[in-house]
């Protein structure tokens, strides 16, 4: 991904499209997702990650921490799970939507507002 | 002898499958830190097993390691179900070990504690996905439940079929309000308690018996 010249400057916003998602495996993705992130870029993906892969984040994030060095990380998505909505059939044949917009960043610069249903709003501050 | 070793592990291991279905369901305890998840599996344990089984504490991360107490019988109306319950660590996205200096700990204290708590939430984690038959999901009901953390894990807990009960923790404290919660997740029934006071404990008994039974 293309860097800024220089991080002072501002944020990197990366604004990942579920299309380049869609081939990745479950590790690309979250590594796609941390090295942003450790780099103290915001990743934005447009269609988030399925439960299984999030409960992955979680795990491969608390590998990766380290004192002084990084905290971990501030993930938002809207709270409606169109899983828990989702027909038998479509669970059964693995065809639910798990679509929804991610917002992932270092947990040291990234602090939400306000969140509820629809409305996500976060400060974003420089390293 | 090889052969009678061989006839040894297909006893033990027909034995095994045969009696499978008995074995308790593993029920794990799960939750953001300080929503007195170990003060809940204590209660439960010493109220039916007469043990503990961990210390609790105001500091979070205080449970570092997923502890399981095995065998506890519940009695409802006259049926016993019998359950493992896991009290696992306080899960959370980020662990900074500057938060424990608050709480009066050295720098090096404060650092292994959070190294082991990294440690403890992807250890949660792993148990979620592999090694549990229901969950109890526990939230302070004096705070906002509507966290990521909590969205997401309750998205995991959903995404794997497996059973959930809710419980509105903390309902002894002046600020509780589970209506907050009943409106946050209202896919899963909730129920109040104080697992401190032992208030409201014959209902999330029932409902234990209920859900996992």
């Amino acid at each position: 991904m293309a860097e800024v010249k220089d991080p002072d400057d501002g944020v990197q916003i990366d604004l990942i499209s579920g299309e380049r998602m869609d081939g990745l495996t479950s590790m690309e993705k979250i590594r796609l997702i941390l090295d942003g992130v450790r780099d103290g870029n915001i990743v934005i993906l447009e269609e988030g990650l399925s439960p299984d892969e999030e409960s992955r984040l979680i795990e491969v994030t608390m590998t990766e921490i380290s004192p002084d060095e990084f905290n971990g990380i501030e993930i938002e998505t809207y709270p409606k799970s169109e899983a828990a909505d989702a027909s038998l059939l479509d669970r059964i044949m693995g065809t639910e939507s798990t679509k929804k917009l991610t917002v992932i960043g270092p947990a040291n610069q990234i602090e939400t507002l306000h969140k509820d249903k629809n409305l996500i709003s976060a400060l974003v501050s420089r390293k | 002898m090889g052969l009678l070793t061989n006839l040894k592990d297909s006893i033990s291991r027909a034995a095994a499958s045969l009696f499978s279905e008995e074995d308790p369901k593993r029920i794990g305890i799960y939750g953001p830190p300080n929503a007195g998840k170990t003060t809940l599996a204590n209660r439960i344990a010493r109220d039916w097993t007469g043990d503990a089984v961990g210390p609790e504490s105001h500091v979070p991360h205080e449970t570092r390691r997923a502890r399981r107490k095995e065998n506890v019988e519940i009695e409802r109306d006259g049926k016993k179900v019998t359950i493992d319950i896991v009290d696992t660590p306080g899960v959370t996205t980020k662990v900074d070990y500057t938060e424990f200096l608050e709480h009066d700990m050295e720098k090096d204290d404060a650092v292994r504690r959070s190294r082991e708590a990294t440690e403890g939430v992807a250890e949660a984690m792993h148990w979620l996905r592999e090694d549990v038959d229901g969950v109890i999901y526990v939230l302070d009901s004096s705070t906002d439940p509507f966290t990521q953390v909590n969205t997401m894990l309750i998205g995991i807990i959903e995404s794997q079929d497996l059973p959930v009960l809710i419980l509105a923790n903390k309902i002894d404290l002046e600020d509780s309000s589970v209506q907050r919660i009943r409106n946050a997740y209202p896919q899963h029934e909730t129920i109040p308690l104080s697992a401190l006071e032992g208030d409201n404990m014959d209902e999330v008994y029932d409902k234990i018996a209920e859900y996992f039974g």
